[in-house]
């Protein structure tokens, strides 16, 4: 089973797992995903792939302590094993030249954009990311961003950074000074929606990293499915990338929201049984 | 191209000789014809339809010793027997039977072992009444052909209970390295005969545990996974190694696992994709596909959330769309959650329903209801995203389509609605594009399945050998294994040979 070589808290509630997998770390590339499950019983999430070491055969994941599976990750420590890490699924993101391109992260997506970024960088484009914390100790791998990048912005609501706007504010702004040629936002369902629709009026063709719910991650369920310009597609193997500007959000917020009351039973449950 | 119209010269070699050894002869004398007529077709137990549709155990019991040698000597032993014609891999089935009527099983479990590595699985759900007992003497002259399908379930049993099959001698190792995609019927068929001929067998899974459809779409009431993890544990007796979590294709592409010096492949990925019927509402919270309903609550044991931590909506009103066994799995699992209602929703009429006799019998008897010739048009949600009904049209049937069945049509004005809060849609699968997109010159037909040369089920590409659905587009169990079988044959004399055969 595939051992944890790293597990830290990175700020409050966001942590990194570091975990021996070879294969994948061979074969992943930036906007990939690998299905976790945590234990025996736990369930199967989808997280994006935020870094790799080839060389060690290792690869790094960011998440959001928030549910019962995502919890039970937080608690896992170096040498413990997982029963499931395995990848790297969907397509990779694009990563051409085509310009300037703002690279937008959000919460855990901070760490899913730095290989993103880094591959843009290295195809020649000239990188601006900007990244969206509520408060500045929310804030991580600064450094490894504003190293590769040719511009860093601080999205930050308690006026650490400059201002107190949401990033669609910060988005308009960095649209409104120079030319964009691509936009790619990874984050939450609300954060990504929020840079497409900052995006749309000027018609910067804006790639979100979408995340719905999936099971076996392969494309053998369709439990991922979200509607783009239209037509269904699997995000697990059609994507995770498509258009922001073509999504269905309200649809992808409802299929997100489908198991709400479980998840919360879920946590009540496993709370009891953990911490009695 | 599938089934055997007739048997392979070996084969009905095999099967005289059988025939023919003395003490068939004796027991052929033993009992006479008129007899062996006279017995009826031995009631396979059943837990009650009020007892068993509220749990996830098993519905048949199976035969007791007693009652599987009464069933076995109905059997009139004939001399071409139409039965072994009648089953995908050529169990030599009237010995199998001969040697269950003698009180021998543990010879009679060999003899089916030589021609299918899963025989406790097909003596569960092989489609009988369509392949060997349709064509049993017995049945056309009396109406009720042997069960063979619940002495094949008998034996099998009886060998895992005494404490598992026997691994038969292995030839020398031969160091030839085979690598399989995907540890489903068809793989671990495949596994089984190339393990057993010495080869060094890997089957990579791309899910945790080993079995596929039989371990996420199967349920637990018809198929207990013991029963799979029991076979699985056998073909690591054989010395076949599993890889799992690993995702062809993805994890590392077929021309990576050559250049690891595997040197010949069987790919049994299966039917990956599933259909939706693309009508309006399909994406409502509330509507699933069989697999991923199936998948959650089988795999992933939603039946036992928060134990388990992965959720299924349990559904007050459940409606199933499709009329086939998987169809049948997602209905009767709806019921054991503690649905109300659960519904068939089928466009043909019942005589056109592929599902097996007995699930669409076991189904009516726990409470489901049928609605034939119907069909969903579109589905209304809540402010919520929730699905809350659907919209329905009548069909009648028509003049007879391309698979020889009638054509449903809708019949004009016809649509009405009923309230739903689940919905399962089971009407088919897409083959799964992950090893064709990623396998350069792997030859692919109109459908996205695997083309191959039937007879040795050998793909475009030196040594890449298909079967199962990824080849068929969707069949069933037995199919599959027969493909591996054929395949594991052209894979052997390969290996040995160098023969591109």
């Amino acid at each position: 089973m595939p051992r944890i070589v790293r597990r830290e808290r990175l700020v409050p509630n966001i942590h990194l797992l570091e975990v021996e997998a070879p294969e994948i770390a061979r074969k992943c590339r930036p906007g990939q995903f690998v299905i976790v499950m945590p234990d025996a019983r736990g369930e199967r999430i989808p997280l994006t792939i935020a870094d790799w070491d080839r060389d060690r055969g290792t690869v790094v994941s960011v998440f959001m302590a928030v549910g019962t599976t995502s919890r039970k990750l937080a608690l896992l420590n170096p040498g413990d094993s997982l029963p499931i890490f395995a990848g790297p699924l969907g397509l990779p993101s694009e990563t051409g030249h085509f310009g300037t391109v703002l690279c937008a992260g959000g919460c855990f997506g901070i760490a899913a954009i730095h290989p993103l970024a880094r591959a843009l960088k290295a195809a020649g484009n000239r990188v601006v990311v900007l990244v969206d914390v509520k408060a500045d100790y929310l804030l991580y791998w600064r450094d490894k961003l504003e190293r590769l990048a040719d511009e860093f912005v601080v999205s930050s609501r308690d006026g650490l950074y400059g201002g107190t706007e949401f990033v669609p504010g910060h988005v308009r702004a960095i649209l409104g000074r120079e030319k964009i040629d691509r936009v790619v936002a990874v984050g939450c369902t609300y954060f990504m929606n929020s840079v497409a629709e900052a995006t749309r009026p000027a018609g910067v063709k804006t790639v979100v990293s979408l995340n719905p719910i999936m099971v076996d991650g392969t494309g053998m369920c369709g439990a991922c499915r979200v509607t783009v310009d239209g037509r269904t597609k699997f995000a697990c193997v059609d994507g995770p990338d498509f258009d922001g500007h073509l999504v269905d959000w309200a649809e992808l917020y409802a299929r997100r929201r489908s198991y709400f009351d479980d998840e919360i039973r879920s946590l009540c449950a496993w709370e009891e049984e953990r911490f009695p | 191209m599938s089934g055997q119209a007739k048997l392979p010269p070996s084969l009905a070699a095999e099967v005289l000789a059988e025939f023919e050894k003395d003490w068939r002869k004796e027991l052929r004398k033993a009992v006479p014809v008129k007899e062996r007529m006279k017995t009826g077709r031995r009631p396979m137990p059943q837990r009650t339809p009020e007892d068993r549709n509220k749990d996830f155990g098993e519905v048949n019991q199976g035969l007791s010793a007693e009652e599987a040698v009464l069933e076995a000597r109905r059997c009139l032993d004939c001399p071409k027997p139409a039965c072994v014609m009648g089953c995908p891999v050529g169990i030599d089935i009237p010995t199998f039977v001969k040697l269950v009527e003698k009180g021998d099983f543990a010879a009679a479990a060999a003899k089916i072992r030589q021609a299918n590595s899963l025989p406790a699985i097909c003596g569960r759900v092989c489609p009988q009444e369509t392949q060997c007992e349709a064509t049993c003497l017995l049945g056309k002259a009396s109406g009720v052909a042997v069960a063979i399908g619940n002495l094949e379930r008998f034996v099998s049993d009886t060998e895992r209970l005494g404490g598992g099959a026997v691994v038969p001698a292995l030839p020398p190792p031969t160091g030839r390295k085979v690598a399989v995609v995907g540890a489903g019927p068809a793989g671990l068929t495949a596994a089984g005969e190339l393990a057993r001929l010495g080869h060094r067998v890997t089957v990579f899974e791309a899910l945790h545990d080993a079995g596929g459809v039989l371990v996420y779409g199967i349920p637990e009431f018809r198929l207990p996974k013991a029963i799979l993890v029991a076979e699985v544990a056998y073909l690591e007796r054989l010395g076949v190694e599993f890889r799992m979590n690993f995702i062809v294709g993805r994890t590392a592409t077929i021309d990576d696992l050559r250049a690891e010096g595997y040197e010949a492949f069987f790919i049994g990925s299966g039917a990956g994709l599933p259909n939706f019927m693309k009508i309006p509402g399909e994406n409502l919270v509330g509507v699933y596909s069989a697999n991923e309903y199936l998948t959650r609550v089988n795999l992933m044991r939603a039946y036992d959330f928060p134990r388990y931590d992965t959720p299924v909506f349990p559904g007050r009103r459940a409606a199933v769309i499709g009329g086939g066994n998987v169809a049948m799995d997602s209905v009767r699992t709806a019921k054991r959650l503690g649905a109300e209602k659960a519904l068939i929703i089928y466009r043909r009429s019942r005589v056109e329903m592929p599902a097996r006799v007995e699930e669409v019998h076991h189904a009516e008897e726990e409470g489901i209801e049928f609605h034939f010739l119907t069909v969903p048009t579109r589905y209304i949600g809540d402010e919520h995203g929730r699905v809350r009904a659907m919209e329905c049209l009548r069909m009648e049937l028509g003049e007879p389509d391309a698979s020889g069945r009638r054509r449903p049509v809708p019949v004009a004005g016809s649509e009405f609605m009923t309230e739903v809060d689940l919905v399962v849609c089971a009407i088919g699968q897409s083959p799964n594009p992950l090893i064709p997109q990623t396998t350069p010159g792997l030859g692919v037909g109109k459908w996205g399945t695997i083309d191959v040369d039937w007879a040795t089920m050998a793909t475009s590409l030196p040594g890449v050998y298909a079967g199962g659905d990824i080849v068929r587009g969707g069949a069933t169990v037995i199919l599959a294994m027969g493909d591996a079988r054929r395949a594991a044959a052209a894979i052997d004399k390969r290996l040995r040979h160098g023969s591109a055969g």
